[in-house]
Order: C-alpha cells, then sequence, then structure tokens
C-alpha cells in the first residue's frame, strides 16, 4: 500500500468524514482553497469539493471560531474548527473550558458538544514564544475533554476519524514539524479509539511515557540503548487525556523504571500527572523514582541553538535512563 | 405602525406576566428563607423577553444568560422542571446539575444559558450556522445586557454573522447597568445598536418598556433573520429594576434613576394598553391567578422533591462509551 504524510493523513480522514455525513464541516482561518486550503494544506482542495459552506474561512477571530463550533454542535453537527497555532487558544479558552467541556455535564447531559479543535504548534522551526508551545497539559486539567496528538500519519488518520466519531469535545494537537512524516496508509475507515496508547516499541527495562513529536525522540534513543544492552519500552500515549492508564501501568509494572517525557514545560505537565499516578499504583514494581523530562521553563527562544537547548534532547533522554538503570 | 393582533397582544401579556410572576415568587421564596440559591432578578425587563419569545416559533433556539428566567419561562419551559433546576433538585432540566445560571431544556429551544458575559454571542452564531447548513429554517436568539457589548465575543460574533448572513437575532437588553456599573460609566456611545451599523448589519433601537413598540420590531427583526437577510442587533431599553442579583445592594442607583424606573415600568403600561384593546380586568386577572396556581403547584413539587444522587458528580462528564 501507498506511503502518506501526515497532512495527507489528516486530510484524507477529514475528506471521508465529510463524504459520510453532511453535518461534519470545517471553519477555520484560511481553510478554504481560496486561501490555499489551510496554511498547513491539511484542508487542501477541501472547499472545492464540499463548497464554502462547508470549509467555512473565518475572519481572525478565536472566540467566534470557538464558539461557533460549540454552537453547531449543540444542534447535532460536527463541526471541525481550527485554532491556527495553539497559543492563540489563549484567545478563546472561556468558549473551550467553560462552554465545550462543560456543557454535557451543566444540562445534565442534554447537550453534548461534539466537536474537534484541529490545532498546530512545535519547537523546532523558530516561531519563537507565542507560536511554538504545547499546551496540552491546559486541557488535560478540565473534565469533559479528549486531549489527543498523534505521533505518526497512520495514526494521525486514525485519531481524527475516531476525533470526529466521538460525542464530545477534542482538542487534537498536530506538531508542525511531524506533517511530513510517512506512514502506509491504513485505508478509509480506519479508525484509533481514543483512549488507547500504543506499545511503538517493547521493552523489559525501563518506560518511557511519552506523546508526539518526542515519541520519535524516544524511539531513536531506545534503538541506540538497545546497543548499549538497555532494553527501553515507549509508550506512545496517543491520546493524553483521559490517558490509557492500563497500559501506561502495565508497561511499569513489567519494566519497573519510568520517564515521562514531552515537550512542553516540565513544571506542573501531564508528565507530572503521569509520575505521580505511577507512583501512586506501581509503587511495588518501581525500582526507583519516577523521572520527568520537559522543556526548560521558560518562553520558547527564537535563535536556534537556544531553541535547541530549550527543548528536551536526546542526549538529555539518554541521561536520564543512564540514571534510571543505574540506580536500582 | 399596524396595531398588534389582539390574539398576539394577549399571548405577550400571558408571556409578561408569567415571568413576572416567577419572579415574584422567587424573590418572595428567598424573602422567606425557604430557599437559598444565587437568584438574577427580571423585574423591569418581563416585556422585552416576553415580546421575543412570543416573536420566535416554539422551535426556534435562544441562547440566554445568567438573567434568563424571561427568556425561559416566556419561552415556554415546562414550569415544574424549571422549578427544580433552581432549587437544585433532580427534578429539574438538568438534574440539578446546572442550576439557576446554567438551565438548558433543548425540548423548548433554551439550548445554553450562560454564567459568562457576553458568551452566548458566539455559539448563537454557531447554532444558527447549523440551521444556514441544514436548511432548518429555524432562528438563533441570543439575549444578553448592555455590560455585554463592551467583551471582544460581542464584536467578533457580530462580524461573523453578518459575513456569513447567519440566521441570529442579536437582543440587547439594554437595563442601563452592567453588573453596578451605570451605562454612561461603561461606555462613551449613546447606545449599543448604533454598532451595527459597522458591521454593516440591521440595528434596531426599541422601547422595551412599551408592547406596541417592542413587540412589532421583535417580530420585525426574527423576520428578518429568518428570510436570510441576516442578523439583526436589537437594542431594548429598559430597567434593571433590582440589584444586580437578588439581595445585593442596589444604593448606587441615583434617586432619579429609580424615579425614571418606577415611571417607565412597563406592567402598568401594558395593563393600560390591555384594557385600551377592550380586555377586561377580569379577564386579565384570571390570567394572573391561573400563572400563579401553576408555579405555586410547581414550587411545591420541587420544594418536595429529591436531591439529585450523588453519583451524579461523575455522570455526564464524557459520554460513557461501553
Amino acid at each position: 500500500m501507498a506511503e502518506i504524510t501526515m497532512t495527507e493523513a489528516l486530510n484524507k480522514a477529514i475528506d471521508e468524514a465529510m463524504a459520510e455525513d453532511d453535518g461534519v464541516f470545517c471553519l477555520g482561518e484560511d481553510v478554504s482553497d481560496k486561501q490555499g486550503g489551510g496554511v498547513f494544506k491539511v484542508t487542501n482542495g477541501l472547499s472545492e469539493k464540499y463548497g464554502e459552506h462547508r470549509i467555512r474561512a473565518t475572519p481572525i477571530s478565536e472566540t467566534a471560531i470557538v464558539g461557533a463550533a460549540v454552537g453547531a454542535a449543540l444542534a447535532g453537527q460536527r463541526p471541525i474548527c481550527e485554532i491556527m497555532l495553539m497559543n492563540f487558544v489563549g484567545v478563546c479558552m472561556d468558549q473551550i473550558v467553560n462552554h465545550a467541556a462543560k456543557l454535557r455535564f451543566m444540562s445534565g447531559g442534554q447537550t453534548p458538544c461534539p466537536m474537534v479543535l484541529r490545532t498546530t504548534t512545535g519547537v523546532g522551526v523558530g516561531f519563537g514564544g507565542q507560536h511554538s508551545d504545547m499546551l496540552e497539559a491546559w486541557f488535560a486539567h478540565v473534565a469533559g475533554i479528549h486531549v489527543v496528538t498523534p505521533s505518526n500519519a497512520a495514526d494521525a488518520r486514525g485519531l481524527m476519524r475516531a476525533s470526529i466519531d466521538a460525542n464530545d469535545p477534542v482538542i487534537f494537537i498536530e506538531n508542525i514539524l511531524c506533517y511530513g512524516l510517512k506512514s502506509e496508509d491504513p485505508g478509509p475507515g480506519y479508525r484509533v479509539p481514543l483512549g488507547k496508547a500504543a506499545i511503538a516499541k517493547e521493552g523489559t527495562d525501563l518506560s518511557i511515557i511519552t506523546y508526539g513529536r518526542t515519541v520519535l525522540d524516544a524511539l531513536e534513543v531506545a534503538g541506540e540503548m538497545e546497543k548499549e544492552g538497555v532494553s527501553v519500552e515507549v509508550v506512545d500515549l496517543r491520546t493524553i487525556a483521559p490517558y490509557d492508564e492500563e497500559t501506561v501501568l502495565a508497561s511499569v509494572n513489567k519494566t519497573g523504571r519510568a520517564i515521562t517525557l514531552h515537550e512542553a514545560v516540565k513544571p506542573f505537565g501531564t508528565g507530572a500527572e503521569l509520575a505521580a499516578n505511577i507512583q501512586e499504583k506501581c509503587w511495588d514494581s518501581l525500582k526507583g523514582p519516577v523521572r520527568r523530562i520537559g522543556g526548560t521553563f521558560s518562553a520558547v527562544p527564537f535563535a536556534t541553538h537556544l531553541e535547541q537547548a530549550w527543548i528536551p534532547t536526546k542526549g538529555e533522554i539518554v541521561e536520564q535512563i543512564k540514571a534510571s538503570v543505574g540506580k536500582e | 405602525m399596524a396595531e398588534i393582533e389582539r390574539e398576539k397582544l394577549l399571548d405577550v401579556y400571558t408571556r409578561t406576566m408569567k415571568v413576572n410572576r416567577t419572579d415574584e415568587k422567587f424573590r418572595a421564596l428567598l424573602m422567606e428563607g425557604k430557599v437559598a440559591v444565587m437568584y438574577y432578578c427580571v423585574r423591569g425587563q418581563e416585556l422585552v423577553s416576553a415580546a421575543a419569545m412570543a416573536a420566535l416559533n416554539d422551535d426556534d433556539y435562544v441562547v440566554c444568560t445568567y438573567r434568563g428566567q424571561g427568556e425561559q419561562t416566556a419561552k415556554g419551559i415546562p414550569i415544574k422542571k424549571w422549578w427544580g433546576e433552581c432549587l437544585g433538585k433532580e427534578t429539574g432540566t438538568c438534574k440539578g446539575k446546572g442550576g439557576t445560571m446554567h438551565i438548558t431544556d433543548p425540548d423548548t429551544g433554551i439550548m445554553v444559558t450562560t454564567g459568562v458575559v457576553g458568551s452566548g454571542l458566539p455559539i448563537a452564531n454557531g447554532l444558527a450556522m447549523a440551521s444556514q447548513n441544514n436548511g432548518d429554517g429555524k432562528v438563533t436568539l441570543v439575549s444578553f445586557g448592555d455590560g455585554a457589548a463592551n467583551i471582544g465575543g460581542f464584536h467578533e460574533a457580530m462580524n461573523m454573522a453578518q459575513l456569513y448572513k447567519l440566521p441570529v437575532v442579536f437582543l440587547c437588553q439594554n437595563n442601563r447597568y452592567g453588573e453596578h456599573t451605570k451605562f454612561a460609566d461603561h461606555t462613551d456611545s449613546p447606545d449599543i445598536s448604533g454598532r451595527a451599523a459597522g458591521y454593516g448589519m440591521k440595528g434596531i433601537k426599541v422601547d422595551g418598556n412599551d408592547v406596541n413598540a417592542v413587540y412589532p420590531a421583535m417580530e420585525e427583526a426574527v423576520e428578518h433573520a429568518r428570510s436570510g437577510k441576516g442578523p439583526v442587533l436589537v437594542e431594548a431599553m429598559c430597567y434593571r429594576m433590582m440589584g444586580h442579583f437578588f439581595g445585593s445592594d442596589f444604593s448606587y442607583m441615583p434617586k432619579e434613576h429609580l424615579e425614571e424606573m418606577a415611571r417607565e415600568d412597563p406592567l402598568p403600561k401594558l395593563r393600560k394598553v390591555m384594557l385600551e384593546r377592550q380586555f377586561t380586568e377580569e379577564e386579565l386577572d384570571k390570567i394572573v391567578a391561573d400563572i400563579d396556581a401553576e408555579i405555586d403547584e410547581a414550587v411545591e413539587h420541587a420544594l418536595a422533591a429529591d436531591l439529585p444522587s450523588t453519583d451524579e458528580i461523575y455522570k455526564d462528564v464524557l459520554e460513557e462509551v461501553s
């Protein structure tokens, strides 16, 4: 079967969902073909196919975009809204946190809010402090939403379909540096269920729990460590919240050691929640403390060498693995 | 201007009194200490809500605010469920999980009641966008106060609604106060409706205390939105005759303002219009008595109802997928 990029995978998932269900539509800044099909081309070709009503290019109005998605979802449609870059969620948090996330609960289950909020971000492209942050922990801290991020093109296709199917809001985070990643195309209708992690690589000595772009770093380091006789298991959460606790705990119970790894800043990050939960529930299996790796606690800097120093490096992952296995 | 049809006038009157009697009852219960919940009084704004709801179809959508009792009861929300929700009972519209600030009843089109000033406008656009997408012919009306006109979401929503010609009626109930701040202290322009022009939108400013002005204005706005011509901003001038919420001090309202309010009270004015249109005192009193009886029964029902089970805190967070 042919290979596809993550961009193509997302496009195909949205395309087939729109073909199957008239209630699926997209809205966001520059998403129509008149503007080039989205800044990262994810919706390329779709307005020509489905018309401007179903691929609605919007003004630069994040609150109005998310609010419209909430309203349309309440009316039974399945909107996919796009917040061009993740930092811009700061503009529309009220609609996400006070409305999308809570309307099912506050209405006693009468008004579920089936919408996908696509957004992209990533450190390593020189976008500086207001266009690079991974802010998944903000959303993982709110009840009533799923937070999803793919690390490869096949998962992107399957997770996007499952997110559109979901009867609750999904924050779907795409990493700019992952758009060009290729996978074998899993084909039409492929779905990766929400809340199910994947074992990206099996191992026996230590578990790295990660998601998104840092899965690639973890896999690369795991390959190198194999040569040094350390068997690293890589757990790709795929859904960050609510996460697949069963798979995470089973992996740590097996290996006895855990490192959490994410691009987002380390303090109060999702790694802290994972580490705390692992220590509460896998205490008897643990051979040492759970270690956390995350971005530096400052704004993402602009200059390339600063940006590279800011982000968790492969060297740091190797160091933490060695410290972990050496500390029995 | 053509006279309002007699039957429609009676409808507006009945809805107005439903709102007013509900408000009076709520305040009485709070005063007597029979209930202790947050309640945002609608005294003075009954007619605006009633006229707006009377201009809508039963299946049209409504988005309102914490001061939404008027829209909710005038739209026809089942009153036992409404009181159940306000009292935090399992018989409530939202099983007691939403409360006075978050009443939802999709069956009567009450889609969202938001506790966040200005947040309803963008959501109303989405409901209207769904109607535009699927051609169901519904209009969405979103109600908010003058205070909401100064939050960013107002501007974003107005521009987007006009851009797409969404079937939305933006109803600004200009009650002259945003929380404790009077209109002139939060806005320098003379009105809110004038802003419509800046979006290329139709704007209407109307006396919300005069049924002969406010009902036709609402009908015109709803018709405009439904016809596909796009949204309308209606600014209905009215008064919030009580504090921001029940029990809150409103000594910050100057004496002249209180006098002006008393003069402009929409209820005696409406009664006068009804009598002029040959409705009898007896007829009008009977309507109020029937409403009171229904409310009393609903309140008793709500007071006697069970509290929601504590298990409810775990339910309706996300869809339960087996």
